[in-house]
């Protein structure tokens, strides 16, 4: 009846793991028991859960992506701890304990924080960005969150419950078959990537038909804002880069529980063939991580610049560029398995041709601010950290792509050191800059600066000093995932890396202080005109935050920086003549009906509860079936209530604070534009 | 209120119907092309590991031609038959598309059948998806195919409920129509089975 | 190997003076990747180093112009000119021109430097090569000397001078070897066998891994590696025959279960054919990889 699953799955094995545990039940029970408190189940889940609005979903993406970066930093700052003391001595982890850290680190943070992070920025702006009403398929992307959380929640199970993975986050056979890991850590992992694999898939479809099919009228493909762009790029590389982690994961579940011979040892297996499906997924996912960043980046340089982009139709083609490239390249992750030199050769050439393109985007942003105005809003001030610090890590990219530097770097810290270069600025600092850019867009409150630019100093600082060492580290001939060592000349570059993971605990705290500070003086920090940066694009011409259709007339796009042109023309904050009833969806539980349901699929196949894998399948094949024959999924907001909307936001117009306009030589509302060069 | 409309509600509706149904084909489309990397990558796969056979039976032990070749006519001919339906779909003749699909189901039912009689006999022989690398590929890479048109054949079923309960109104066309194109997709992967596993399997 | 000589010497001292600075009250042996001990390491340091003193050309000019520009254009500097539109399609062009033309330098020594670095080159020296047998096992290593009949665990003993050829399984899971100060490195797969030619200059004693994660007993994975003089080695093996122990069979099975920190063994007799046994074991059928053609 409940398969393999006994009461030896609860972690009595180690205080620590009994520690996590704990901390992980009671904390979801405080938040239950917050919730009751306040009366609050009936509204989360009828305008949350149930909800179907882009920008709804997207808070929710990033919200969990918020909570994953909390438990994958625990993860992170227990590796270093163990590491600064760890020397001719076991630490405080054991090795079994020490694995299980390292693999959830890695598997959290790519697919439970940073693609939550990023599929919730591109759901909230995107729309907005080409002034459409809503995503092509509303319902489909609540499915897609509540698979991801499904994913996201039994990572977090396999804390109470049994053992999570030990093979590291990309799970390399034979260590991960059957034969050497046959308790359920490796199936946590797979069933939670497959879950949540196939909500990106879907997630990426939806994107490509949204802002294809869905642009304003004017909204030409060369008039995109260039997060729109990325969005884009990411989305295709979202729909068919993920079928191939789909389909490698299922490939190493058959070996794991019908005894197939995929990747095993003998019998005709060849793990090879992993390595290359799973990167085959794996180098375009890098770019998927970091795509939406260099859009991010791109709508802060020029906002607080003050300046239209440099070289936009460069950074179009230079996305497109990168985004091709990367599925060309897979083969670099594994230089040392004995392919011939011209293998390798090629494939290190093709790695080098992306930096080309990696480069013109950086010289672009540099030459945006190049006779601007920069304002240093913190989003600004993580872009200019980013460009600094990501080209550190594009060198070294660029040293790990000649095989022979790979051949002596590779699977030591400097490899560690490298990825996180690239995806902590790359990618995280962008996510932040987001934040702070767009947050008054999805929550109609700016964050506090204050806080903000006290947790970037201390994530800037902390990256710095947690990462370089480990650069040296490499050079020392340290490996990756050392439980513990005996070489005493690593432990003081260890314990340096130690004290920057401990800064960026400080940077943590503070962005939660930071929304909590915010929170608490929302009425101060009140967005009246939904322009709170004098921004360049659309989603800056609506209230913040938005009504549920965003716009209550399309808007005609007339060129690049719709928005901005609008200002300047006298054209932005015009009420029309009339209003039109505007068709919505309605709201649905089947989206997280399909989520609840994947996930006792996925726990139940952990744990080889056959018969509930069988029940969950069907449930959610007949919630699909159901799903699909209605017809009836939309309901019309009359003239009436959208007249009613727009007229409090007119209101709201007129209480918004005058600007400041000696620092911003920008349109502001009802103001014409002061001479557009000087 | 209503007195100087560029498009009469019901137009606008229309047009708004209209474009959802397009973003449908399109999103289909698009996973339609997720599909054929999952085929792709199975293909690839197979490719590599059908050498591995592990000292067990190779596909010239395994396969039988004239046994593919009744498969291969099934599943052939159940696309003609929903090209048949979709065509009386468009002539409205309700009737006659409940005709073709019950007959597209019943040939796609046979098609499964005889997979799950081979599979059945290969198991029997000892020659199990467990028994080899090769075979790990093959039992997955047909399987996987075997699924699809499974999945395919209760769309059929649920449609003709729809268009039994319904109609045959713009949604259920619309619907007809993407369960279309998958039903030919299905029949596209199966042609590249046939000639990438069974034809080198036995010559 | 492939460096000039005096290339060589200029980016060895590039080399130090760097690492000198970072590195201070830490031994040059400390850092084996920067102070290799072979000409393998050598010359895959130097193409290291090389590639990072090109790409200099562009890390300068973006750190000069980040700070500069964000300084120089501060909204509050009045000064400063503002043009809210420029756009200069000359600066554009010279954007995509300079990485365009760095990355063809790079691409060039890619192609070079990997096929004159390819681990399975045989080296080029005077003494005479040497080939021993390697095996991965959870969670040591098992070297097999064909010629001399020996075999030892987590020690390789070889002589200075000489090319050492490498011959590489696994009877567990994916391993990958590398002994920094050499140069390296390779994985080491079951039913495979892969390659590593490496050459030491000076007699010396190095440290040896496995880089890639195994399992509980990665971490004390590593093995001594002893570049001895001709006589030295000499030695060692007349040593490692006194032993007395055979690596039979019976032995091996033993010997290939799993354990930590295994003491440094020597068998003075190796049944013929162990490391073929090992590789065929996993009756495979796709011995058309790279990592068995280019045997």
């Amino acid at each position: 009846m409940l398969g393999r699953l006994t009461i030896e799955a609860l972690p009595l094995y180690s205080a620590v793991a009994m520690g996590g545990a704990l901390i992980t039940v009671f904390g979801t029970l405080a938040v239950m028991a917050v919730i009751t408190w306040f009366k609050a189940w009936g509204y989360l889940f009828r305008e949350w859960f149930t909800s179907v609005d882009h920008k709804k979903i997207g808070i929710m993406y990033v919200t969990l992506a918020l909570i994953m970066l909390l438990r994958g930093f625990v993860d992170a700052i227990m590796m270093r701890t163990q590491q600064a003391i760890a020397v001719n001595s076991e630490g405080y982890l054991p090795p079994d304990h020490f694995d299980q850290i390292f693999s959830s680190h890695g598997t959290i943070m790519i697919f439970f924080m940073a693609m939550p992070f990023l599929t919730g920025l591109i759901n909230i702006i995107v729309p907005q960005q080409i002034g459409a009403r809503d995503v092509a398929f509303p319902y489909m992307n609540s499915m897609s969150l509540w698979l991801t959380a499904a994913g996201a929640a039994l990572v977090m199970v396999s804390l109470v419950i049994g053992k999570f993975s030990t093979a590291g986050w990309t799970a390399y056979p034979p260590y991960s078959g059957i034969e050497y890991s046959p308790y359920v850590g490796v199936d946590y992992w797979i069933w939670a990537v497959l879950i949540s694999g196939i909500g990106s898939t879907l997630t990426g479809i939806n994107f490509i038909v949204t802002i294809l099919k869905k642009r304003a009228p004017g909204m030409f493909l060369m008039r995109m804002p260039l997060f729109t762009w990325t969005a884009l790029c990411t989305a295709i590389l979202m729909a068919f880069a993920f079928p191939a982690i789909t389909v490698v994961a299922t490939m190493l579940e058959l070996d794991r529980v019908a005894g197939m011979h995929f990747f095993t040892n003998g019998d005709g297996g060849n793990m090879m063939m992993f390595a290359n499906l799973l990167w085959i997924w794996g180098h375009p996912e890098v770019y998927i991580l970091i795509l939406p960043a260099f859009g991010i980046y791109s709508s802060v340089v020029t906002t607080f610049s003050s300046k239209r982009l440099f070289g936009y139709t460069s950074l179009v083609w230079a996305t497109c560029a990168i985004a091709i490239l990367s599925f060309t390249v897979w083969l670099h992750h594994f230089f040392t398995m004995g392919s011939s030199a011209n293998v390798n050769a090629f494939f290190g050439i093709t790695t080098m041709i992306i930096a080309v393109p990696t480069g013109v985007k950086v010289f672009d942003w540099l030459f945006t601010m190049y006779r601007g105005r920069i304002r240093f809003h913190v989003s600004m001030m993580y872009t200019i950290a980013f460009i600094v610090t990501f080209v550190i890590g594009g060198m070294t990219g660029v040293l790990l792509a000649l095989p022979p530097a790979d051949y002596l770097m590779h699977n030591s810290t400097f490899l560690v050191a490298h990825f996180h270069n690239m995806l902590i600025p790359g990618a995280l600092f962008g996510y932040f800059a987001a934040l702070n850019l767009w947050f008054p867009k999805a929550m109609g409150f700016k964050l506090d600066e204050k806080w903000g630019k006290r947790s970037f100093w201390c994530w800037v600082i902390g990256f710095y000093l947690a990462f370089m060492p480990l650069y040296l580290l490499g050079f020392m001939g340290m490996p990756r995932r050392m439980e513990h060592y005996d070489t005493a000349a690593w432990q003081p570059w260890l314990i340096v890396a130690f004290v920057g993971a401990v800064l960026i605990l400080f940077g943590l705290a503070f962005l939660i202080v930071q929304i909590a500070v915010s929170f608490r003086n929302r009425a101060a920090l009140r967005d009246w005109t939904g322009d709170p940066w004098h921004g360049r694009t659309l989603e800056w011409a609506i209230a913040s935050p938005p009504p549920p259709y965003n716009f209550a007339v399309l808007p005609k796009v007339e060129g690049l920086d719709a928005f901005h042109m609008m200002k300047d023309a006298g054209t932005a904050y015009q009420r029309p003549a009339r209003y039109e009833d505007i068709p919505m969806p309605k709201n649905s539980l089947f989206g997280m009906a399909i989520g609840a349901f994947a996930f006792v699929l996925g726990f139940a196949a952990v744990w080889h509860m056959w018969w509930l894998v069988a029940a969950s399948a069907i449930l959610c094949a007949v919630i699909v079936i159901i799903r699909a024959s209605s017809d009836n999924t939309e309901y019309v907001m009359t003239a009436a209530e959208v007249e009613a909307i727009e007229n409090q936001r007119f209101e709201d117009l007129a209480k918004a604070p005058p600007p400041d306009l000696e620092h911003i030589p920008v349109g502001v509302p009802g103001a014409p534009i002061p001479g557009t060069s000087s | 209120m209503s007195d100087t409309t560029a498009a009469t509600p019901a137009g606008a509706e229309a047009a708004h119907d209209a474009e959802r149904y397009a973003e449908k084909d399109f999103g289909f489309w698009i996973y339609l092309m997720t599909d054929a990397v999952i085929f792709a990558l199975l293909f690839a796969t197979y490719i590599v590991l059908s050498r591995g056979t592990a000292g067990g039976p190779t596909g010239s032990d395994l396969f039988s031609l004239p046994h593919t070749f009744g498969e291969t006519m099934l599943l052939l001919v159940s696309s003609t038959t929903f090209g048949m339906a979709s065509l009386a779909a468009r002539a409205g003749n309700r009737g006659g598309v409940l005709a073709w699909l019950a007959i597209t189901a019943v040939l796609g039912l046979a098609f499964v059948g005889m997979e799950i009689q081979e599979f059945a006999g290969m198991i029997a022989k000892g020659a199990g998806p467990d028994r080899s690398g090769f075979l790990s590929g093959f039992f997955t890479l047909v399987g996987t195919h075997g699924v699809h048109v499974s999945v395919g054949l209760i769309s059929i079923v649920v449609m003709m409920g729809q268009i039994a309960t319904k109609g045959l109104t713009v949604p259920v066309l619309s619907r007809l129509m993407r369960l279309a194109l998958f039903w030919h997709f299905l029949d596209i992967v199966w042609i590249g089975i046939f000639s990438v596993v069974y034809l080198p399997g036995v010559l | 190997m492939v460096t000039q000589p005096r290339a060589s010497k200029l980016f060895a001292i590039a080399a130090v003076c760097g690492l000198a600075a970072v590195t201070a009250g830490c031994g040059g042996d400390a850092i084996p990747i920067a102070n290799p001990k072979g000409p393998v390491g050598l010359a895959e340091r130097d193409i290291l180093f090389r590639a990072f003193l090109i790409m200099l050309v562009v890390i300068i000019p973006v750190f000069a112009m980040a700070f500069w520009f964000a300084w120089r254009y501060r909204a509050t500097n009045k000064q400063a000119r503002y043009e809210p539109d420029w756009m200069s399609n000359r600066i554009d062009a010279v954007a995509w021109i300079v990485p365009t033309l760095i990355v063809i330098a790079l691409a060039y020594h890619v192609w070079t430097s990997t096929h004159a670095l390819d681990p399975y080159k045989p080296l080029e020296s005077a003494g005479k090569p040497l080939e021993v047998q390697v095996v991965a096992q959870d969670w040591k290593w098992l070297f097999i000397y064909p010629e001399q009949g020996i075999a030892t665990v987590n020690e390789i003993a070889f002589p200075s001078g000489a090319p050492l050829t490498l011959r590489i399984t696994s009877d567990t899971v994916m391993n990958a070897l590398i002994i920094p100060a050499l140069g390296g490195q390779i994985y080491a797969m079951a039913g495979m066998q892969t390659q590593l030619n490496l050459l030491a200059d000076e007699p010396g004693t190095f440290v040896g891994r496995n880089t890639q994660y195994s399992g509980d007993g990665f971490a004390d994975q590593h093995f001594t590696a002893k570049a001895l003089s001709e006589a030295d080695f000499e030695a060692w093996v007349a040593a490692a025959k006194q032993a007395g122990d055979t690596l039979d069979a019976t032995a091996y099975a033993a010997l290939a279960k799993p354990s930590s920190k295994h003491p440094v063994t020597y068998y003075s007799s190796v049944e013929p054919e162990l490391f073929v046994s090992i590789i065929e074991k996993y009756d495979h059928g796709l011995m058309t990889h790279g990592a068995m053609a280019a045997e």
